[in-house]
């Protein structure tokens, strides 16, 4: 008997997982039914990439303990990286799943690069740095693009910075036949809309899997060690660094492939898009959801999304309202009565919030 | 409990920083969008099949809500005044808002396509317009921009038309007003170098003004979150000796160049496109330091011709109608007589409606506020001349 049973969190896992599941398939059949309004169809991708980049901001932000204030930049990053990706292999790759696939894979790798650059001097420092140096990271990844300049023609890509602010993409001196990716402060315009909601689902389903599964691996253990006692993790010989490296440096990867995602559903993207409010939207989902609890982080950043659409009945008080939405939610979940309410429901949640 | 602590404060911190980004532009826009929302539903009531739904998408909230809120109340007149004359076509209006962002312009175009909309103007903004221009594409709705004003937005389709000047027209525009009337003059650009509106009429700009040879002594950029800072690029200008300032940006930073080269007593001619419309009914603005700043826009309200439009819009909302307004007024106007001559019925599908109108609005020439005599091309781009102005005492008059 004792075999069966199941460890609670492998539970609460494979619900997540199944739940992640079967609400793809009710949007599936709901939508292909016509049921479903075009405002909830449109947000379906832009959605999967929030919920991805919320669990992924929760790696770093829960489970690591470290703040980031510039998690839209690495998805930025990713976005750019994963357009230009797919508008010069449109010839290459002309199976559009394939190249959004691939895309997706560059725009992590871009990131992932960029987590690299920013984690390894700054995770070494103990203390806040890391939220002064990704909130900085962000507005440096805003700047830089809005002086890219990307074209492409049968030679290949072309790029050139535009620092001084007087080129044009008429400097990248592109053939006839050749497209203009980025243009500066224009952003990337024109591009080709591959993203697709299945495509938002396996995102979703790979973060979750990856994020999931490295918590409750050997390294998961030893990110939370450092998270909850740095010193008692350091004196069991655990290397601070490279876990808390590894944990970061995933987080940024998973945000770049919600990036070229989410870039790849618009046919015009600007930097100004992965601004602070960006970094700070997907942070009020991290916290809203939970520190540390991955379903909460899907729930939170669904309904979040939705809601803003959700309000347009009530004109211009609809941000207000969504304020007093978030500030409500905050009260609620941390009401103590609440909690023992829920306590009464699910005894066994009980030892888990007083591991919080 | 330390982590539930900071949990909270994060979230007041956040919910205070969202309201302060929201609420902005509320106070600013309330009693007027109000307005139309109320006006709306009178229409909605009356509203039979015979009835076109026109759709407008611009930012009704955020920094730049006076121009999204132009562009509904001069829809919303327009709209009024053709239901009122009766006639075989009616107009239902509904106005959403989208912060001036793609994400949420793409939202809001859903939403009126749940909505039922037939035909749309907008969106407000050129960034918002390009994202929601490639679904009105795909999914064959006409569009018909009233304000935004890049080429990308019209670039390769077919179904999407401009009522205001394109970026390169305004930026060409510019440079050869200036070889003609100020041909002695140093120039010194001052552009929002994240911005595709500004840096898409500066190239143009220079281009033309390197064909013409003007002589540009300077350029100095910025970006969103510098807009609020200009003394570094008010001295370099000062120092190269330039004696007319080129500014094409929105109406808010010229605003704070204004005062800021005011402070310094340094008084060049500004120049300023479509988007300095706007900066007189700016409020906190001193409009005297707007006195002799030049700019190039299709529509002024002192003209003895616009005069009912610009009567019935300040009884409506109480302020003088802007550029985007007349702008909008006149693309529900276009939208009639395209329909009109296209032969079409509201119980027509938007596809439908779409690809009846296409062919039409290359034939058809439009008089109205922003222009007389405009025609379109196939591209979507509209031919009109654009008129320079000059401020003085509070409105804007033909320079002598």
């Amino acid at each position: 008997m004792k075999k069966l049973t199941i460890k609670r969190t492998t539970r609460t896992d494979f619900i997540t997982y199944l739940g992640v599941i079967v609400a793809f398939l009710i949007m599936m059949f709901l939508r292909d039914q016509g049921v479903l309004n075009r405002s909830l169809t449109g947000q379906l991708v832009p959605i999967c990439c929030y919920i991805s980049m919320a669990i992924s901001l929760n790696l770093t932000v829960g489970i690591l303990g470290e703040l980031s204030l510039g998690h839209a930049g690495f998805m930025s990053v990713g976005a750019f990286s994963g357009i230009i990706t797919a508008m010069s292999l449109q010839s290459t790759i002309p199976y559009t799943p394939l190249r959004l696939a691939v895309a997706m894979v560059v725009g992590a790798i871009f990131a992932a690069i960029a987590g690299i650059i920013v984690g390894v001097p700054v995770l070494r420092l103990r203390g806040d740095y890391l939220a002064i140096v990704t909130l900085a990271f962000g507005e440096i990844i805003k700047d830089l693009i809005n002086c890219l300049l990307v074209g492409y023609d049968s030679n290949g890509l072309h790029m050139a910075l535009n620092l001084t602010g007087s080129k044009s993409i008429t400097d990248l001196n592109l053939q006839p036949d050749g497209i203009a990716i980025i243009k500066g402060a224009q952003g990337a315009t024109g591009t080709t809309t591959i993203a697709s909601f299945t495509a938002g689902f396996v995102l979703v389903m790979i973060t979750l899997v990856i994020v999931l599964n490295l918590v409750r691996s050997r390294t998961g253990r030893a990110v939370m060690a450092i998270r909850d006692n740095r010193i008692a993790a350091e004196s069991v010989g655990i290397n601070v660094t490279k876990y808390k490296l590894i944990a970061f440096v995933t987080s940024a990867a998973l945000a770049g492939a919600a990036g070229a995602l989410y870039g790849l559903n618009f046919s015009s993207l600007q930097a100004t898009k992965f601004n602070f409010n960006t970094s700070i939207l997907v942070l009020v989902f991290v916290v809203l959801g939970g520190l540390g609890n991955i379903w909460g982080s899907v729930i939170a950043a669904t309904v979040l999304t939705i809601l803003p659409e959700a309000l347009r009945g009530f004109d211009d008080y609809r941000m207000l309202i969504y304020a007093i939405v978030l500030i409500l939610v905050m009260l609620a979940t941390n009401n103590s009565q609440a909690k023992a309410l829920l306590g009464r429901i699910i005894p066994k949640r009980k030892g888990a919030e007083t591991n919080g | 409990m330390k982590k539930k602590f900071f949990a909270f404060l994060m979230a007041v911190v956040m919910v205070f920083s969202l309201v302060a980004c929201g609420g902005g532009g509320d106070d600013a826009t309330t009693d007027d969008t109000g307005d139309t929302t109320e006006d709306t539903g009178d229409t909605g009531d009356s509203a039979t099949t015979t009835t076109f739904k026109v759709g407008t998408i611009g930012p009704l909230t955020g920094e730049n809500a006076i121009y999204g809120t132009a562009v509904a109340n001069g829809a919303k007149i327009a709209v009024d005044e053709i239901n009122a004359a009766g006639g075989d076509i009616q107009f239902e209006l509904q106005s959403e808002d989208d912060v001036a962002d793609g994400e949420t312009s793409v939202n809001a175009y859903n939403n009126l396509m749940d909505w039922g909309m037939q035909l749309l103007v907008g969106p407000t903004t050129t960034g918002a317009s390009v994202a929601v221009s490639s679904k009105c594409y795909e999914e064959r709705t006409f569009m018909l921009t009233p304000s935004a004003s890049s080429t990308d937005v019209t670039a390769g389709k077919d179904n999407v038309f401009q009522v205001c000047f394109t970026d390169p027209n305004q930026g060409t525009s510019s440079a050869d007003y200036m070889a003609e009337n100020m041909a002695d003059a140093k120039i010194y650009v001052l552009y929002q170098n994240d911005d595709a509106y500004s840096q898409g009429i500066r190239d143009a700009f220079v281009t033309e003004a390197e064909a013409k040879g003007l002589n540009i002594v300077g350029e100095g950029t910025f970006t969103k979150d510098t807009a609020t800072d200009f003394s570094v690029q008010l001295t370099a200008a000062q120092a190269a000796g330039a004696d007319t300032m080129f500014l094409p940006m929105y109406y808010q930073p010229a605003s704070v160049i204004l005062n800021q080269a005011n402070a310094m007593g340094y008084a060049p001619t500004f120049f300023g496109v479509d988007g300095m419309d706007g900066i007189l009914t700016m409020e906190g603005f001193d409009a005297s330091l707007a006195e002799g700043v030049m700019l190039l826009t299709p529509f002024s309200a002192t003209l003895e011709e616009n005069a009912s439009f610009v009567q019935a819009y300040e009884d409506q909302f109480g302020e003088t109608p802007n550029q985007f307004a007349a702008d909008a007024y006149d693309a529900v106007y276009i939208l009639k007589e395209a329909l009109e001559a296209a032969g079409c019925t509201a119980d027509m599908t938007t596809a439908d409606i779409c690809e009846a109108l296409v062919p039409v609005m290359t034939t058809i020439t439009h008089d109205g506020l922003t222009g007389k005599g405009m025609t379109w091309s196939a591209d979507g781009a509209v031919s009109k001349d654009p008129t320079a102005f000059v401020i003085q005492d509070g409105v804007y008059v033909l320079p002598q």
